[in-house]
Protein backbone atom coordinates (compact mmCIF):
# COMPACT_ATOMS: atom_id res chain seq x y z
CA UNK A 1 0.00 0.00 0.00
CA UNK A 2 1.12 3.61 -0.83
CA UNK A 3 2.33 6.07 2.06
CA UNK A 4 1.25 9.07 1.40
CA UNK A 5 4.19 11.65 1.36
CA UNK A 6 4.89 14.35 4.22
CA UNK A 7 3.47 11.65 7.16
CA UNK A 8 3.92 13.33 10.59
CA UNK A 9 7.13 13.20 12.71
CA UNK A 10 5.11 11.76 15.80
CA UNK A 11 4.00 8.00 15.19
CA UNK A 12 6.51 6.39 12.79
CA UNK A 13 5.44 3.04 12.63
CA UNK A 14 4.13 2.09 9.29
CA UNK A 15 0.65 1.19 8.82
CA UNK A 16 -0.41 -1.82 9.26
CA UNK A 17 -2.58 -4.22 6.66
CA UNK A 18 -5.79 -2.23 6.85
CA UNK A 19 -8.74 -3.91 4.58
CA UNK A 20 -8.54 -7.45 5.09
CA UNK A 21 -10.37 -10.22 3.88
CA UNK A 22 -13.94 -8.93 4.21
CA UNK A 23 -14.65 -12.24 6.33
CA UNK A 24 -12.41 -10.83 8.87
CA UNK A 25 -14.18 -8.37 10.22
CA UNK A 26 -16.50 -10.35 12.77
CA UNK A 27 -17.33 -9.25 15.85
CA UNK A 28 -16.21 -12.04 18.65
CA UNK A 29 -18.85 -14.31 20.25
CA UNK A 30 -21.49 -12.90 22.23
CA UNK A 31 -20.41 -14.68 25.58
CA UNK A 32 -17.30 -13.60 25.41
CA UNK A 33 -17.91 -10.05 24.78
CA UNK A 34 -20.33 -9.86 27.88
CA UNK A 35 -17.31 -11.51 29.91
CA UNK A 36 -15.24 -9.41 28.71
CA UNK A 37 -17.34 -6.31 29.63
CA UNK A 38 -18.10 -7.52 32.86
CA UNK A 39 -14.24 -8.27 33.93
CA UNK A 40 -13.35 -4.74 32.54
CA UNK A 41 -16.22 -3.24 34.53
CA UNK A 42 -16.04 -5.09 38.22
CA UNK A 43 -11.58 -3.79 37.72
CA UNK A 44 -13.44 -0.19 37.04
CA UNK A 45 -15.52 -0.70 40.07
CA UNK A 46 -13.06 -2.29 42.44
CA UNK A 47 -10.49 0.53 41.78
CA UNK A 48 -12.43 2.94 43.04
CA UNK A 49 -11.94 3.96 46.35
CA UNK A 50 -15.51 6.03 47.17
CA UNK A 51 -16.79 2.59 45.50
CA UNK A 52 -14.77 0.75 47.60
CA UNK A 53 -15.58 2.47 51.28
CA UNK A 54 -19.41 2.38 50.29
CA UNK A 55 -19.36 -1.44 49.09
CA UNK A 56 -17.12 -3.14 52.03
CA UNK A 57 -16.30 -0.20 54.40
CA UNK A 58 -19.20 0.99 55.59
CA UNK A 59 -20.88 -2.29 55.89
CA UNK A 60 -18.49 -3.82 57.82
CA UNK A 61 -18.64 -0.50 60.11
CA UNK A 62 -22.55 -1.46 60.48
CA UNK A 63 -21.96 -4.87 61.49
CA UNK A 64 -19.41 -3.87 63.81
CA UNK A 65 -21.60 -0.87 64.99
CA UNK A 66 -24.99 -3.23 65.03
CA UNK A 67 -22.62 -6.11 67.71
CA UNK A 68 -21.34 -3.35 70.07
CA UNK A 69 -24.97 -1.44 70.76
CA UNK A 70 -28.10 -3.09 71.86
CA UNK A 71 -30.36 -1.82 68.99
CA UNK A 72 -30.80 -5.57 67.72
CA UNK A 73 -31.19 -7.13 70.86
CA UNK A 74 -34.27 -9.41 71.63
CA UNK A 75 -34.34 -9.78 67.91
CA UNK A 76 -32.56 -13.60 67.77
CA UNK A 77 -30.44 -15.82 68.99
CA UNK A 78 -27.70 -13.01 69.11
CA UNK A 79 -26.77 -9.27 67.74
CA UNK A 80 -24.52 -10.78 65.13
CA UNK A 81 -27.16 -13.48 63.68
CA UNK A 82 -29.27 -10.32 63.10
CA UNK A 83 -27.05 -8.27 61.79
CA UNK A 84 -25.37 -9.98 59.56
CA UNK A 85 -28.17 -10.20 57.05
CA UNK A 86 -29.39 -7.13 56.44
CA UNK A 87 -25.31 -6.43 56.28
CA UNK A 88 -25.16 -8.70 52.95
CA UNK A 89 -28.60 -6.86 51.71
CA UNK A 90 -26.86 -3.23 52.32
CA UNK A 91 -23.94 -4.57 50.50
CA UNK A 92 -26.54 -5.26 47.32
CA UNK A 93 -27.62 -1.93 47.58
CA UNK A 94 -24.24 -0.40 47.88
CA UNK A 95 -23.11 -2.04 44.29
CA UNK A 96 -26.12 -2.60 42.28
CA UNK A 97 -28.09 0.64 42.97
CA UNK A 98 -25.03 3.17 44.10
CA UNK A 99 -22.01 2.44 42.71
CA UNK A 100 -23.49 0.89 39.51
CA UNK A 101 -25.84 3.69 39.19
CA UNK A 102 -23.19 6.86 39.63
CA UNK A 103 -20.76 4.54 37.03
CA UNK A 104 -23.57 4.63 34.63
CA UNK A 105 -24.41 8.08 35.17
CA UNK A 106 -21.01 9.23 34.46
CA UNK A 107 -20.63 7.15 31.66
CA UNK A 108 -23.85 8.23 30.34
CA UNK A 109 -22.87 11.56 30.60
CA UNK A 110 -19.25 11.43 29.19
CA UNK A 111 -20.87 8.89 26.27
CA UNK A 112 -19.15 5.78 26.87
CA UNK A 113 -22.41 3.89 27.15
CA UNK A 114 -22.79 5.60 23.38
CA UNK A 115 -19.48 4.20 22.27
CA UNK A 116 -19.71 1.02 23.47
CA UNK A 117 -22.82 0.62 22.01
CA UNK A 118 -21.73 1.29 18.96
CA UNK A 119 -18.48 -1.78 19.09
CA UNK A 120 -20.10 -4.96 18.42
CA UNK A 121 -20.68 -5.06 22.48
CA UNK A 122 -23.81 -3.00 21.80
CA UNK A 123 -26.89 -1.80 24.39
CA UNK A 124 -27.51 -5.03 25.30
CA UNK A 125 -24.03 -6.88 25.86
CA UNK A 126 -23.17 -2.89 27.98
CA UNK A 127 -26.03 -4.12 30.50
CA UNK A 128 -24.80 -7.87 30.68
CA UNK A 129 -22.10 -6.50 31.18
CA UNK A 130 -23.42 -4.53 34.17
CA UNK A 131 -24.87 -6.58 35.18
CA UNK A 132 -22.15 -9.28 35.35
CA UNK A 133 -19.88 -6.58 37.24
CA UNK A 134 -22.35 -6.34 39.83
CA UNK A 135 -22.55 -10.00 40.58
CA UNK A 136 -18.64 -10.01 40.54
CA UNK A 137 -18.61 -7.16 43.48
CA UNK A 138 -21.33 -8.99 45.69
CA UNK A 139 -19.22 -12.17 45.28
CA UNK A 140 -16.26 -10.95 46.66
CA UNK A 141 -18.23 -8.47 49.24
CA UNK A 142 -20.02 -12.10 50.64
CA UNK A 143 -16.81 -13.50 51.09
CA UNK A 144 -15.11 -10.46 53.15
CA UNK A 145 -18.67 -10.16 55.24
CA UNK A 146 -18.89 -13.62 55.90
CA UNK A 147 -15.39 -14.25 56.92
CA UNK A 148 -15.41 -11.07 59.18
CA UNK A 149 -18.83 -12.38 60.66
CA UNK A 150 -17.34 -15.73 61.07
CA UNK A 151 -14.82 -14.42 63.19
CA UNK A 152 -17.07 -12.06 65.33
CA UNK A 153 -19.49 -15.14 65.96
CA UNK A 154 -21.96 -15.18 63.51
CA UNK A 155 -24.12 -18.76 63.08
CA UNK A 156 -26.01 -18.58 60.19
CA UNK A 157 -28.73 -21.28 59.63
CA UNK A 158 -27.36 -23.78 57.26
CA UNK A 159 -30.22 -24.49 55.35
CA UNK A 160 -30.45 -20.63 54.59
CA UNK A 161 -27.65 -20.32 52.54
CA UNK A 162 -29.42 -21.58 49.48
CA UNK A 163 -32.38 -19.22 49.30
CA UNK A 164 -30.19 -16.54 50.80
CA UNK A 165 -27.74 -15.90 48.19
CA UNK A 166 -30.58 -16.67 45.57
CA UNK A 167 -32.57 -14.15 47.57
CA UNK A 168 -29.06 -11.48 47.26
CA UNK A 169 -29.06 -12.16 43.70
CA UNK A 170 -32.78 -11.08 43.20
CA UNK A 171 -32.14 -8.07 45.53
CA UNK A 172 -29.68 -6.79 43.24
CA UNK A 173 -31.14 -7.54 40.07
CA UNK A 174 -33.66 -5.27 41.65
CA UNK A 175 -31.59 -2.51 42.94
CA UNK A 176 -29.46 -2.97 39.40
CA UNK A 177 -32.81 -1.95 37.39
CA UNK A 178 -33.37 1.06 40.11
CA UNK A 179 -30.40 2.14 39.61
CA UNK A 180 -30.45 1.89 36.07
CA UNK A 181 -33.61 3.48 36.14
CA UNK A 182 -31.88 6.90 37.84
CA UNK A 183 -29.07 7.15 35.74
CA UNK A 184 -30.66 6.77 32.70
CA UNK A 185 -32.83 9.75 33.55
CA UNK A 186 -31.45 12.43 35.50
CA UNK A 187 -28.26 13.93 35.24
CA UNK A 188 -25.13 12.81 36.78
CA UNK A 189 -25.02 15.21 39.87
CA UNK A 190 -28.63 14.56 40.27
CA UNK A 191 -27.74 10.62 39.84
CA UNK A 192 -25.24 11.12 42.70
CA UNK A 193 -27.36 12.87 45.14
CA UNK A 194 -30.43 10.40 44.62
CA UNK A 195 -28.61 7.00 45.24
CA UNK A 196 -26.38 8.58 48.14
CA UNK A 197 -29.25 10.11 49.79
CA UNK A 198 -31.38 6.79 49.22
CA UNK A 199 -28.46 4.72 50.60
CA UNK A 200 -28.38 6.57 53.75
CA UNK A 201 -32.07 6.67 53.97
CA UNK A 202 -33.14 3.30 53.47
CA UNK A 203 -30.06 1.69 55.00
CA UNK A 204 -31.10 3.92 58.49
CA UNK A 205 -34.82 3.79 57.97
CA UNK A 206 -35.94 1.15 55.34
CA UNK A 207 -35.92 -1.84 57.10
CA UNK A 208 -32.68 -3.40 55.72
CA UNK A 209 -30.28 -3.64 58.69
CA UNK A 210 -32.69 -2.69 61.27
CA UNK A 211 -36.12 -4.82 61.38
CA UNK A 212 -39.25 -3.14 60.99
CA UNK A 213 -40.29 -3.47 64.53
CA UNK A 214 -37.31 -1.63 65.63
CA UNK A 215 -38.26 1.52 63.40
CA UNK A 216 -41.13 3.97 63.97
CA UNK A 217 -44.75 2.92 63.87
CA UNK A 218 -45.52 5.19 60.77
CA UNK A 219 -42.93 3.43 58.45
CA UNK A 220 -43.39 0.10 59.90
CA UNK A 221 -46.74 -0.40 57.28
CA UNK A 222 -44.26 1.36 53.97
CA UNK A 223 -41.04 -0.70 55.09
CA UNK A 224 -42.15 -4.08 53.51
CA UNK A 225 -43.27 -2.57 50.63
CA UNK A 226 -39.88 -1.26 49.33
CA UNK A 227 -36.97 -3.32 48.17
CA UNK A 228 -34.75 -2.44 51.10
CA UNK A 229 -37.20 -3.95 53.83
CA UNK A 230 -38.16 -6.91 51.45
CA UNK A 231 -34.58 -7.94 50.28
CA UNK A 232 -33.46 -7.48 54.73
CA UNK A 233 -36.36 -9.11 55.53
CA UNK A 234 -36.17 -12.01 53.67
CA UNK A 235 -32.49 -12.35 54.20
CA UNK A 236 -32.96 -12.69 58.16
CA UNK A 237 -35.62 -15.04 57.90
CA UNK A 238 -33.37 -17.27 55.19
CA UNK A 239 -30.03 -16.78 57.58
CA UNK A 240 -32.07 -16.96 60.87
CA UNK A 241 -34.84 -19.36 60.20
CA UNK A 242 -33.71 -21.75 56.99
CA UNK A 243 -36.94 -20.13 55.67
CA UNK A 244 -38.42 -18.56 52.49
CA UNK A 245 -40.44 -15.52 52.66
CA UNK A 246 -42.44 -15.80 49.82
CA UNK A 247 -44.21 -12.12 50.53
CA UNK A 248 -40.63 -10.61 50.57
CA UNK A 249 -39.50 -12.06 47.44
CA UNK A 250 -42.77 -11.19 45.68
CA UNK A 251 -42.47 -7.93 46.60
CA UNK A 252 -38.83 -8.09 45.16
CA UNK A 253 -39.26 -9.63 41.65
CA UNK A 254 -42.33 -6.57 41.42
CA UNK A 255 -39.75 -3.94 42.21
CA UNK A 256 -37.64 -5.59 39.62
CA UNK A 257 -40.04 -6.05 36.78
CA UNK A 258 -42.00 -2.19 37.37
CA UNK A 259 -38.40 -0.61 37.47
CA UNK A 260 -36.79 -2.95 34.33
CA UNK A 261 -39.59 -2.17 32.62
CA UNK A 262 -39.46 1.79 33.38
CA UNK A 263 -35.80 1.68 32.80
CA UNK A 264 -36.23 -0.03 29.01
CA UNK A 265 -38.86 2.23 28.54
CA UNK A 266 -37.40 5.62 29.39
CA UNK A 267 -33.61 5.35 29.82
CA UNK A 268 -32.20 8.17 27.61
CA UNK A 269 -28.40 7.00 26.02
CA UNK A 270 -27.32 10.04 25.75
CA UNK B 1 -16.68 12.76 -10.18
CA UNK B 2 -16.33 8.88 -11.12
CA UNK B 3 -18.47 6.94 -8.91
CA UNK B 4 -17.51 3.21 -8.03
CA UNK B 5 -19.38 0.80 -9.18
CA UNK B 6 -19.21 -1.21 -5.91
CA UNK B 7 -22.50 -0.82 -4.23
CA UNK B 8 -21.97 2.47 -1.77
CA UNK B 9 -21.57 2.45 1.83
CA UNK B 10 -23.66 4.43 2.82
CA UNK B 11 -27.10 5.47 1.41
CA UNK B 12 -29.56 8.18 3.05
CA UNK B 13 -32.45 8.80 1.71
CA UNK B 14 -34.94 11.25 2.83
CA UNK B 15 -33.86 11.55 5.92
CA UNK B 16 -35.91 13.34 9.31
CA UNK B 17 -35.47 13.39 12.32
CA UNK B 18 -37.55 15.24 15.42
CA UNK B 19 -36.81 15.72 18.48
CA UNK B 20 -39.18 17.04 21.45
CA UNK B 21 -41.22 17.80 22.30
CA UNK B 22 -39.59 20.98 23.60
CA UNK B 23 -40.38 23.13 26.40
CA UNK B 24 -39.22 26.17 24.70
CA UNK B 25 -41.00 25.65 21.76
CA UNK B 26 -44.37 25.52 23.61
CA UNK B 27 -43.89 21.56 23.79
CA UNK B 28 -43.87 21.46 20.17
CA UNK B 29 -40.98 19.20 18.14
CA UNK B 30 -38.34 20.27 16.46
CA UNK B 31 -37.10 18.98 13.12
CA UNK B 32 -33.42 18.91 12.82
CA UNK B 33 -32.94 16.95 9.59
CA UNK B 34 -36.02 17.48 7.25
CA UNK B 35 -35.27 15.37 4.18
CA UNK B 36 -31.60 14.70 3.79
CA UNK B 37 -29.87 12.68 1.18
CA UNK B 38 -26.41 11.61 0.75
CA UNK B 39 -24.25 8.22 -0.49
CA UNK B 40 -20.65 7.57 0.73
CA UNK B 41 -18.80 5.60 -1.63
CA UNK B 42 -15.69 2.52 -0.44
CA UNK B 43 -12.23 4.27 -0.90
CA UNK B 44 -13.48 7.88 -0.74
CA UNK B 45 -14.06 10.77 2.15
CA UNK B 46 -17.42 12.01 2.18
CA UNK B 47 -17.78 15.23 4.23
CA UNK B 48 -20.95 16.38 5.72
CA UNK B 49 -19.77 20.15 5.91
CA UNK B 50 -21.97 22.72 7.68
CA UNK B 51 -22.06 25.28 10.63
CA UNK B 52 -23.13 24.22 13.92
CA UNK B 53 -26.85 23.25 14.51
CA UNK B 54 -27.00 22.16 11.14
CA UNK B 55 -27.64 18.56 11.95
CA UNK B 56 -24.97 16.69 10.56
CA UNK B 57 -23.70 14.81 13.95
CA UNK B 58 -28.02 13.78 14.20
CA UNK B 59 -27.59 12.56 10.60
CA UNK B 60 -24.90 10.61 11.33
CA UNK B 61 -26.19 8.97 14.62
CA UNK B 62 -29.14 8.00 12.52
CA UNK B 63 -26.58 6.52 10.40
CA UNK B 64 -24.89 4.71 13.24
CA UNK B 65 -28.13 3.37 15.23
CA UNK B 66 -27.22 6.06 17.67
CA UNK B 67 -30.63 7.69 16.98
CA UNK B 68 -34.10 6.40 15.35
CA UNK B 69 -34.82 8.39 12.65
CA UNK B 70 -38.18 9.76 12.07
CA UNK B 71 -38.71 8.97 8.17
CA UNK B 72 -36.53 8.29 5.30
CA UNK B 73 -34.60 5.08 5.01
CA UNK B 74 -30.66 4.34 5.75
CA UNK B 75 -28.49 1.75 4.12
CA UNK B 76 -25.28 1.12 6.06
CA UNK B 77 -23.27 -1.75 4.30
CA UNK B 78 -26.44 -2.98 2.91
CA UNK B 79 -28.34 -3.24 6.23
CA UNK B 80 -30.78 -1.08 8.45
CA UNK B 81 -28.52 0.30 11.13
CA UNK B 82 -31.43 0.27 13.44
CA UNK B 83 -32.61 -3.23 13.07
CA UNK B 84 -28.83 -4.70 12.41
CA UNK B 85 -26.79 -6.46 15.41
CA UNK B 86 -23.58 -7.17 16.37
CA UNK B 87 -22.34 -8.11 12.97
CA UNK B 88 -22.77 -5.13 11.04
CA UNK B 89 -21.35 -2.89 14.00
CA UNK B 90 -18.01 -5.07 14.05
CA UNK B 91 -17.56 -3.71 10.40
CA UNK B 92 -18.56 -0.15 11.32
CA UNK B 93 -15.69 2.00 13.26
CA UNK B 94 -17.46 5.05 15.29
CA UNK B 95 -15.50 8.28 16.53
CA UNK B 96 -17.67 10.30 18.43
CA UNK B 97 -17.69 14.25 19.11
CA UNK B 98 -17.32 13.86 22.73
CA UNK B 99 -15.27 11.22 22.24
CA UNK B 100 -16.82 8.29 24.22
CA UNK B 101 -13.88 7.12 26.39
CA UNK B 102 -14.45 6.82 30.19
CA UNK B 103 -12.64 9.13 31.82
CA UNK B 104 -10.68 6.75 34.17
CA UNK B 105 -9.32 4.75 31.60
CA UNK B 106 -5.91 4.59 30.74
CA UNK B 107 -5.63 4.17 26.75
CA UNK B 108 -3.60 0.87 26.37
CA UNK B 109 -5.69 -1.82 28.30
CA UNK B 110 -8.74 0.53 26.98
CA UNK B 111 -7.99 -0.34 23.39
CA UNK B 112 -7.44 -3.65 24.70
CA UNK B 113 -10.82 -4.45 26.42
CA UNK B 114 -12.19 -2.49 22.66
CA UNK B 115 -10.35 -5.13 20.19
CA UNK B 116 -11.55 -7.76 22.65
CA UNK B 117 -14.82 -7.27 21.12
CA UNK B 118 -13.47 -8.33 17.81
CA UNK B 119 -12.45 -11.32 16.47
CA UNK B 120 -9.58 -10.09 14.40
CA UNK B 121 -8.51 -6.96 15.33
CA UNK B 122 -6.31 -4.65 13.76
CA UNK B 123 -3.21 -5.33 16.16
CA UNK B 124 -2.95 -2.30 19.13
CA UNK B 125 0.71 -1.95 19.21
CA UNK B 126 0.26 -1.01 15.41
CA UNK B 127 -2.37 1.23 16.70
CA UNK B 128 -0.63 2.62 19.23
CA UNK B 129 2.73 3.49 17.06
CA UNK B 130 0.76 4.60 14.24
CA UNK B 131 -1.36 7.27 16.40
CA UNK B 132 1.50 8.42 19.13
CA UNK B 133 -0.51 7.15 21.67
CA UNK B 134 3.05 5.38 23.08
CA UNK B 135 3.56 9.29 24.56
CA UNK B 136 0.95 9.46 26.83
CA UNK B 137 0.30 5.65 27.89
CA UNK B 138 0.54 5.94 31.33
CA UNK B 139 -2.11 9.00 31.68
CA UNK B 140 -5.82 8.50 32.04
CA UNK B 141 -8.08 9.65 29.32
CA UNK B 142 -9.45 12.78 31.59
CA UNK B 143 -5.64 14.57 31.85
CA UNK B 144 -5.16 13.88 28.20
CA UNK B 145 -4.91 16.84 26.09
CA UNK B 146 -7.11 17.71 23.58
CA UNK B 147 -5.68 16.38 20.47
CA UNK B 148 -4.58 13.64 22.82
CA UNK B 149 -8.05 12.34 23.59
CA UNK B 150 -8.64 12.87 19.79
CA UNK B 151 -6.12 10.57 18.93
CA UNK B 152 -7.08 7.80 21.52
CA UNK B 153 -11.01 8.04 19.93
CA UNK B 154 -9.85 7.63 16.19
CA UNK B 155 -7.93 4.37 17.31
CA UNK B 156 -10.66 3.55 19.04
CA UNK B 157 -12.31 3.45 16.26
CA UNK B 158 -10.13 1.47 14.48
CA UNK B 159 -9.18 -1.15 16.04
CA UNK B 160 -11.77 -2.83 14.68
CA UNK B 161 -10.37 -2.77 10.96
CA UNK B 162 -14.20 -1.45 10.00
CA UNK B 163 -14.83 -0.68 6.08
CA UNK B 164 -16.44 2.10 7.13
CA UNK B 165 -15.17 4.98 9.41
CA UNK B 166 -17.56 7.91 11.03
CA UNK B 167 -15.56 10.87 11.88
CA UNK B 168 -17.77 13.38 13.77
CA UNK B 169 -15.43 16.72 13.61
CA UNK B 170 -12.36 14.78 13.66
CA UNK B 171 -9.58 17.84 13.94
CA UNK B 172 -11.53 19.36 17.21
CA UNK B 173 -8.66 20.28 19.37
CA UNK B 174 -5.91 18.81 17.40
CA UNK B 175 -2.59 20.60 17.20
CA UNK B 176 -1.18 21.34 13.76
CA UNK B 177 1.22 17.81 14.59
CA UNK B 178 -1.05 15.69 15.30
CA UNK B 179 -3.35 17.27 12.90
CA UNK B 180 -1.32 16.13 10.19
CA UNK B 181 -0.92 12.88 11.50
CA UNK B 182 -4.22 12.46 11.70
CA UNK B 183 -5.37 13.74 7.90
CA UNK B 184 -1.96 11.40 6.75
CA UNK B 185 -3.59 8.20 8.67
CA UNK B 186 -7.39 9.36 7.55
CA UNK B 187 -5.77 9.68 3.49
CA UNK B 188 -4.07 6.25 3.68
CA UNK B 189 -6.76 4.54 4.91
CA UNK B 190 -9.02 5.76 2.15
CA UNK B 191 -6.41 4.41 -0.49
CA UNK B 192 -6.85 1.18 1.48
CA UNK B 193 -10.27 0.95 0.28
CA UNK B 194 -12.20 2.10 3.59
CA UNK B 195 -15.59 4.12 3.38
CA UNK B 196 -14.78 7.26 5.59
CA UNK B 197 -17.60 9.95 6.40
CA UNK B 198 -16.82 13.08 8.45
CA UNK B 199 -18.38 16.09 9.70
CA UNK B 200 -17.03 19.05 9.99
CA UNK B 201 -17.70 22.46 10.38
CA UNK B 202 -13.95 23.46 8.69
CA UNK B 203 -13.93 24.43 5.33
CA UNK B 204 -10.54 23.63 5.42
CA UNK B 205 -11.04 20.25 6.79
CA UNK B 206 -13.21 19.25 4.15
CA UNK B 207 -10.80 21.09 1.32
CA UNK B 208 -8.06 18.95 2.30
CA UNK B 209 -9.36 15.84 3.24
CA UNK B 210 -12.97 15.29 1.29
CA UNK B 211 -13.34 13.46 -2.22
CA UNK B 212 -17.15 14.39 -2.22
CA UNK B 213 -18.67 17.11 0.00
CA UNK B 214 -22.44 17.34 0.95
CA UNK B 215 -22.91 21.04 2.27
CA UNK B 216 -25.73 20.97 5.02
CA UNK B 217 -28.09 23.96 6.55
CA UNK B 218 -30.64 23.96 8.43
CA UNK B 219 -31.00 20.16 7.81
CA UNK B 220 -31.18 20.15 4.65
CA UNK B 221 -29.03 19.68 1.56
CA UNK B 222 -27.87 22.79 0.50
CA UNK B 223 -25.10 21.64 -2.25
CA UNK B 224 -22.73 18.88 -2.98
CA UNK B 225 -19.93 18.01 -5.34
CA UNK B 226 -15.89 17.69 -5.07
CA UNK B 227 -14.05 20.35 -3.89
CA UNK B 228 -13.03 21.61 -7.18
CA UNK B 229 -16.79 20.89 -8.32
CA UNK B 230 -17.87 23.25 -5.50
CA UNK B 231 -15.61 26.18 -5.90
CA UNK B 232 -17.09 26.27 -9.34
CA UNK B 233 -20.15 27.24 -7.50
CA UNK B 234 -22.14 30.35 -9.07
CA UNK B 235 -19.65 31.59 -11.34
CA UNK B 236 -21.66 33.80 -13.79
CA UNK B 237 -23.07 32.05 -17.14
CA UNK B 238 -20.39 31.70 -20.28
CA UNK B 239 -17.23 31.94 -17.99
CA UNK B 240 -16.80 28.07 -18.09
CA UNK B 241 -15.89 27.69 -14.58
CA UNK B 242 -12.44 29.98 -13.89
CA UNK B 243 -12.46 30.12 -10.56
CA UNK B 244 -12.77 33.43 -8.53
CA UNK B 245 -9.40 34.34 -7.21
CA UNK B 246 -8.82 37.33 -5.01
CA UNK B 247 -5.70 39.64 -5.25
CA UNK B 248 -4.53 40.84 -1.80
CA UNK B 249 -1.85 44.12 -1.80
CA UNK B 250 -0.87 46.88 0.38
CA UNK B 251 0.41 50.32 -1.10
CA UNK B 252 -0.11 53.93 -0.63
CA UNK B 253 -3.94 55.03 -0.12
CA UNK B 254 -6.53 56.28 -1.72
CA UNK B 255 -5.72 54.68 -5.24
CA UNK B 256 -8.75 54.87 -7.47
CA UNK B 257 -8.32 52.08 -10.07
CA UNK B 258 -11.36 52.83 -11.80
CA UNK B 259 -10.71 51.27 -15.98
CA UNK B 260 -8.34 49.50 -14.57
CA UNK B 261 -9.84 45.87 -14.51
CA UNK B 262 -12.41 44.62 -15.85
CA UNK B 263 -16.19 45.38 -14.71
CA UNK B 264 -16.27 41.54 -12.96
CA UNK B 265 -13.79 42.55 -10.55
CA UNK B 266 -14.44 44.37 -7.54
CA UNK B 267 -11.79 46.48 -5.72
CA UNK B 268 -12.14 47.16 -2.59
CA UNK B 269 -9.75 49.37 0.14
CA UNK B 270 -10.65 47.19 3.66
CA UNK B 271 -8.06 49.83 5.60
CA UNK B 272 -6.64 52.66 4.13
CA UNK B 273 -3.77 51.33 1.99
CA UNK B 274 -4.84 47.27 1.82
CA UNK B 275 -6.69 46.32 -1.08
CA UNK B 276 -8.72 43.36 -2.40
CA UNK B 277 -9.16 42.52 -5.90
CA UNK B 278 -12.25 39.67 -6.19
CA UNK B 279 -13.13 37.95 -9.07
CA UNK B 280 -12.40 35.78 -12.33
CA UNK B 281 -9.07 37.34 -12.65
CA UNK B 282 -7.20 36.05 -15.20
CA UNK B 283 -3.59 36.04 -16.68
CA UNK B 284 -4.29 39.59 -18.70
CA UNK B 285 -6.29 41.25 -15.33
CA UNK B 286 -2.51 40.57 -13.48
CA UNK B 287 -0.55 42.66 -16.29
CA UNK B 288 -2.94 45.29 -16.70
CA UNK B 289 -2.52 45.88 -12.63
CA UNK B 290 1.20 45.65 -12.84
CA UNK B 291 1.40 48.02 -16.13
CA UNK B 292 -0.83 50.40 -14.11
CA UNK B 293 1.55 50.24 -10.83
CA UNK B 294 4.64 50.71 -13.11
CA UNK B 295 2.99 53.93 -15.36
CA UNK B 296 2.97 55.39 -11.48
CA UNK B 297 6.37 54.37 -10.44
CA UNK B 298 3.77 52.18 -7.49
CA UNK B 299 5.51 49.43 -5.55
CA UNK B 300 3.02 47.47 -3.66
CA UNK B 301 4.65 46.69 0.19
CA UNK B 302 3.21 43.43 -0.18
CA UNK B 303 0.71 41.35 -2.90
CA UNK B 304 -0.64 37.90 -2.78
CA UNK B 305 -2.93 35.83 -4.67
CA UNK B 306 -5.68 33.67 -3.64
CA UNK B 307 -8.18 31.27 -4.68
CA UNK B 308 -11.81 31.38 -3.89
CA UNK B 309 -12.27 29.14 -0.79
CA UNK B 310 -14.65 26.65 0.07
CA UNK B 311 -15.58 28.94 3.40
CA UNK B 312 -16.96 31.05 0.30
CA UNK B 313 -18.51 28.90 -1.59
CA UNK B 314 -20.17 28.04 2.20
CA UNK B 315 -21.37 31.47 2.80
CA UNK B 316 -22.51 31.95 -0.24
CA UNK B 317 -24.85 29.20 -0.49
CA UNK B 318 -25.80 28.85 3.23
CA UNK B 319 -26.05 32.83 3.84
CA UNK B 320 -23.80 35.09 6.35
CA UNK B 321 -25.84 35.83 8.81
CA UNK B 322 -24.77 34.44 12.54
CA UNK B 323 -27.11 31.37 13.60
Amino acid sequence: MTRVSGSAPLGSAPLGSPARTAGGRAPAPLLRRILLQGQYETITMLRNGEQLILAIVLPLLAMVGLTVTPLLDGLGPSRINVAVPGILALCAMSTAFTGQGIATGFDRRYGVLRFLSTTPLGRTGLIAGKVLAVLAVLFLQVLVVTAVALMLGWQPNAAGWLPGLAILVLGAASFTALGLLVAGTVRPEATLAITNLLWILLGALGGIVIPAERLPALSQAVVHFLPSGALGQALRDAFLYGSVNAGAVLVLLLWTAIAGGAAIRWFKWN
Amino acid sequence: MVRSPESPVLTINGLVKDVGPLPTLDGKMLRVVSGLSLIAERGQVTALLGANGAGKTTTIECAQGLQRRTAGSISLLGQDPDTAGAGLRARVGVMLQDGGLPPSARPIPLLRHIAGMYQDPWPVDELIARLGIDSFSRTSVRRLSGGQKQRLALAAALVGNPEVLFLDEPSAGLDPQSRQMVFDLIAELRNSGMGIILTTHLMDDAQRLADYVYIIDAGRNVAEGTVAQLLRHELPAGDDGQHIRTLLFETEPGLDFTGVLPDGVDITEARAGSYAATGALTPADLAAITAWWAARGIMPSSLSLEARSLEDVFLDISGREIR
